[in-house]
């Protein structure tokens, strides 16, 4: 296809009049040619005319190349004048593949052609911003007041039905409750501590399933659709369907605290009392890895959205990063210098919130692993942060919760977006995706809050729909399921595998440090079957040590080579330096040590 | 106070009856497509495995023939029609969306050597061992008629190949000579000759139209003008070319399938040494054609596989075999490139698909999209060596395996025996010599 392209694309012809019929044609019109003034006529020795050529500017012309298709007379007008730059940005999928480290011009030329469509599906990703429908939700004050004075109430009184009737609130007596919205915002997951376990669509209140498991519920967690969920109880974890009918009931994940649910990758990721962190495939029902993070007793843990890595807090102040193939964390963070009381990581996998018993809420940036971008002081440690997708941070402390519109504020932000007393100790907090709420479970109950501007307002329907029918939710079942990504692929930086496999320069190392470690290999050597009277088990057996010495002095010898290419490389010496044992006699010889010849 | 909320009217998100499309709102903002690299790879992964699930190539055989078949001819207009001919000298017509034969006759004595149709596809010429060239109408005869060539022409020569002028009434047979002939005449407009050997192949030019080359049984490569009355130039291979194809984009290179189990794609203007050589064939090969885009070319072997490659690759991108195929003689692709047609010793005509996974059939404008956006994925992460793999791996016959392993062998032992001789010998004494270098043996202008 693409070599469809690269002959279809020859790049236009500048100045189709210029353009020569034949290459022995004087490409030059006309009026391009100017007669040259000569100092002096005696200075001639010629009586022909001399013609300055302008040079034609094709030399030193830089091939541009334009996409098949493109209108060809518009091409200026048309480039990214009309689209802003932060659009741009935003859809940008990284910078152009350099195309001066590439060795032929066919190669080259492929590149830059290919950019050109790249640079192109950047361009309509971006034009396609202007056909979002829905804006981001607000709050604007009058004058003299800010939004922190706001109760619920007042907002819910001021905002239309539909919006009003989201804010609502649940008084159940089997607290404390832990709770989840499901991907797309549409229905809701609660899970008292002493067995109480409801799911239910909220917008509509319908309720799908109502039942007290009669133990104790330490978590529970959505699955992939919301026709099914899985409850941490006080053994073992069990699956249920939306009807509340148990459907499994996983014993190998023993005594868990907390569960997480990897979408893409159809990972039901468990952390437990012992310390020990599990992946379940939920699609075949395999434990993909369990193994213990010797941390002891994980109760804070939450996946990075943006690459599936699980982010485990604990009592040192430490976040380690784990991916199921890997037993040793991927990177660890030192965050706190007081055990850590809360953790998020935001849903764009771009920044991590974490809040410590130093009653200090710290922003840091998850991708380049480094922070804090901001700090927040508290009066109380926070017991509970949550992050929007717009970026909107909550945190608790007991009772208490308040709201910043942006995480990246910080101390800056003298007052809260939004503040509000729960009635008893708030237990979990989530902001519901595609929505402007903000739910929290307390040990009474639950209540809905109502955060303008903290969801996001465009949904993509292929990607998480919340008018989903039954149908397309199976369909899109179907298509999750077939594009499950393979837990090897869990790594902390997401496009890891459309990069370059470079070794590292660890592996460098260790690979000139194993040279010097190595073996011959032995040597299976089959001599040819000969024919009676010419060859004898004597001669083979001779023969074959023969190719064996020969075969390990070849090795040795490469080795030996390779070894001193290696001491070569590293003996290279600064220029001011002076070699204490040299063989050039210098005057200073005399001060050294005589050495005393050994017998 | 003033306070918005996201707060959606159902109406706009879900389609008012059943006989709408659901309604689907998107949003290209990368941040809500997370992991977007893994998730293309794993569709990737599994539009390369649906591809080999799919590729069914072989679409159906036509059999009829009593006798090997010899040789077939393009019908320039229509796609439907296909003149085969067979060594005992039958030629059937078939249409091929029927897979019928509709018409079948005894043109010649002994082998059918070529057939050829005239540029607006009215009639066909064949050729025949019994050294007759006939002219032949497309259409059928009428009931009553009895099958006759319009013209028979006596040659003085034998005749082994036959190839038409691109647009004018010429065409051009081998033999002994290379004669010019012009529809409308029973004499040679021209001979041309270097040399007492054999041709055995001649192919026009498709698109520099005067230009046609011969092969020879002195393993040579002739190339003639036919405006003019002597021979352009010659180079002389190691082994004999059986046939000889003209890239039909690219005027200046040709490919010929060489007895030598390789195929050798020549640049016209650089004749020193081949352009590419295509390995992978077992045995030799007999037979070549390129699809009407230039960019891959089809080639039938002894070794009873067929092949197919890219232009510029070295190795074929695709093998093609059943049980019951022998030799293959003569190969074709269709001119809507969809399609090859091979012609084997065992009277069978065989139609495979070009593409080896394409869907036959109508495609819906949602499929095609679909289908254009796996092949890019594929593209994009071809070179992972998992996806690498699977879409490299082909399942080839067992003599086929053999033969390539012992093929291997082969060349391994000659390697080791030059590195041997060079070790032994004086620096410079046994020189470095290409691959590409080694099959021309010399030009001659």
């Amino acid at each position: 296809m693409l070599e469809d392209e690269n002959l279809d694309k020859k790049p236009p012809r500048r100045g189709a009049k210029s353009a020569p019929s034949r290459y022995f044609h004087s490409p030059v019109p006309e009026e391009e040619v100017k007669p040259i003034k000569l100092k002096g006529v005696s200075q001639q020795n010629f009586s022909g005319e001399i013609i300055k050529v302008e040079q034609d500017k094709q030399i030193g012309f830089k091939k541009t190349f334009y996409r098949k298709g493109a209108p060809k007379k518009h091409i200026k007008t048309e480039t990214n004048s009309k689209i802003p730059k932060n659009l741009l940005k935003k859809y940008d999928k990284g910078e152009k593949v350099r195309s001066k480290g590439v060795k032929t011009k066919f190669f080259k030329e492929k590149q830059e052609r290919k950019e050109v469509y790249l640079q192109y599906a950047t361009e309509q990703a971006a034009r396609t911003e202007i056909l979002l429908t829905e804006q981001q939700g607000f709050i604007e004050p009058d004058e003299e007041e800010i939004t922190a004075q706001y109760r619920q109430v007042e907002i819910a009184k001021n905002v239309d039905i539909l919006s009003a009737s989201k804010h609502f609130k649940l008084n159940l007596d089997f607290g404390p409750y832990s709770l989840r919205y499901t991907k797309n915002g549409r229905h809701l997951l609660l899970g008292g501590r002493r067995g109480h376990v409801a799911a239910f669509d909220w917008i509509t209140k319908k309720l799908l399933c109502e039942m007290n498991v009669m133990e104790e519920v330490a978590d529970v967690s959505w699955l992939h659709v919301h026709t099914m969920f899985a409850c941490a109880q006080k053994d073992w974890v069990y699956i249920y369907d939306s009807q509340g009918t148990e459907l499994h009931c996983v014993k190998r994940l023993y005594r868990v605290n907390c569960m997480e649910f990897l979408p893409y990758h159809f990972l039901l990721a468990t952390g437990n009392k012992d310390g020990y962190a599990s992946w379940l495939d939920v699609s075949i029902g395999e434990l993909v890895s369990n193994f213990n993070t010797k941390l002891g007793d994980i109760r804070l843990m939450h996946q990075n959205p943006g690459n599936g890595v699980l982010c485990i807090g604990g009592s040192k102040g430490v976040v380690s990063m784990w991916s199921p193939k890997v037993r040793e964390p991927l990177a660890k963070m030192l965050c706190h210098s007081t055990p850590m009381s809360a953790l998020t990581v935001d849903p764009k996998g771009q920044y991590m919130v974490t809040a410590g018993q130093d009653r200090k809420v710290k922003v840091w940036d998850i991708r380049a692993l480094k922070g804090p971008l901001v700090s927040y002081g508290l009066r109380l440690p926070a017991n509970q942060v949550v992050v929007s997708q717009r970026g909107t941070l909550a945190y608790s402390q007991g009772t208490y919760c308040e709201i910043q519109s942006n995480l990246l504020l910080g101390e800056k932000a003298e007052t809260p977006y939004l503040r509000q007393m729960c009635d008893s100790f708030v237990h979990g907090m989530r902001f519901c995706p595609y929505e402007d709420i903000l739910g929290i479970a307390t040990a009474k109950g639950f209540q809905s809050l109502l955060v303008p501007g903290s969801g996001e307002p465009n949904f993509d329907a292929l990607e998480d729909n919340p008018y989903q029918t039954k149908s397309q939710r199976r369909e899109h079942e179907v298509h999750a399921l077939l594009e499950k990504i393979p837990p090897e692929l869990i790594t902390l930086d997401p496009n890891e595998i459309s990069a370059v496999d470079v070794p590292t320069l660890q592996e460098k190392v260790d690979a000139k440090r194993s040279l010097f470690h190595l073996k011959p290999p032995k040597i299976d050597f089959k001599s040819r079957h000969k024919m009676k009277g010419r060859g004898g088990s004597a001669k083979a057996s001779r023969n074959k040590q023969i190719v064996k010495d020969l075969k390990r002095k070849e090795f040795i010898a490469d080795i030996k080579k390779s070894k001193q290419s290696i001491f070569k490389q590293n003996s290279k010496k600064a220029s001011d330096f002076i070699p204490l044992d040299s063989s050039v006699p210098s005057v200073l010889d005399r001060f050294k040590p005589k050495s005393t010849k050994k017998k | 106070m003033k306070v918005k909320m996201i707060s959606r009217n159902p109406d706009q998100y879900v389609r008012e009856t059943k006989l709408q499309n659901h309604r689907m709102p998107r949003n290209f903002d990368p941040e809500l497509h997370p992991m977007e690299t893994a998730r293309e790879y794993v569709r990737a992964l599994n539009a390369t495995k649906l591809e080999r699930v799919f590729a069914k190539p072989f679409v159906g055989n036509l059999s009829g023939h009593r006798d090997g078949v010899a040789c077939f001819g393009k019908h320039p207009k229509q796609l439907s029609t296909l003149v085969t001919g067979a060594y005992d000298g039958e030629i059937r017509i078939w249409d091929l969306a029927n897979r019928a034969s509709i018409r079948n006759f005894v043109a010649h004595d002994g082998f059918v050597r070529g057939i050829v149709y005239s540029v607006n596809g009215d009639r066909f010429f064949t050729v025949g061992d019994d050294k007759t060239i006939k002219v032949w109408k497309n259409d059928m005869p009428d009931v009553d008629e009895e099958e006759e060539p319009v013209n028979t022409i006596l040659s003085r020569t034998i005749l082994t190949g036959i190839s038409h002028h691109r647009n004018e009434s010429i065409y051009a047979t081998c033999g002994e000579v290379c004669a010019i002939w012009d529809e409308n005449r029973n004499d040679p407009l021209k001979t041309l000759k270097w040399g007492v050997d054999t041709l055995h192949t001649v192919a026009f030019n498709q698109v520099e139209t005067s230009l046609l080359s011969c092969c020879a049984s002195d393993r040579s490569i002739i190339l003639y003008d036919q405006r003019e009355a002597l021979p352009l130039r010659k180079i002389v291979l190691t082994m004999k070319s059986n046939k000889l194809a003209w890239n039909p984009m690219e005027a200046f290179n040709f490919t010929v399938a060489n007895e030598d189990c390789n195929l050798y794609t020549f640049d016209t203007r650089q004749l020193k040494n081949p352009l590419k050589i295509h390995f992978d064939h077992v045995s030799a090969v007999t037979d070549v054609d390129y699809s009407p885009t230039g960019k891959e070319f089809v080639s039938g072997s002894y070794d009873k596989t067929i092949r197919i490659y890219n232009v510029h690759h070295s190795h074929s991108r695709e093998i093609y075999h059943t049980k019951r195929m022998q030799h293959v003689v003569c190969i074709a692709w269709s001119l809507d490139n969809r399609y090859i047609f091979s012609g084997s010793d065992e009277m069978n005509i065989r139609m495979w698909k070009s593409n080896a996974s394409e869907k036959l059939g109508v495609i819906r404008p949602r499929e095609r999209v679909a289908f254009n956006y796996q092949e890019k994925l594929k593209e994009k992460f071809a070179a992972h060596p998992q996806i690498k793999r699977i879409a490299r791996h082909r399942q080839v016959p067992k003599h086929v395996l053999n033969a390539q392993r012992k093929i291997r062998a082969i060349k391994d032992k000659e390697k080791v025996k030059e590195a041997n001789v060079r070790k032994h010998s004086k620096p410079g004494k046994v020189p470095f010599v290409s691959e590409k270098e080694k099959p021309v043996l010399r030009e001659d202008v």
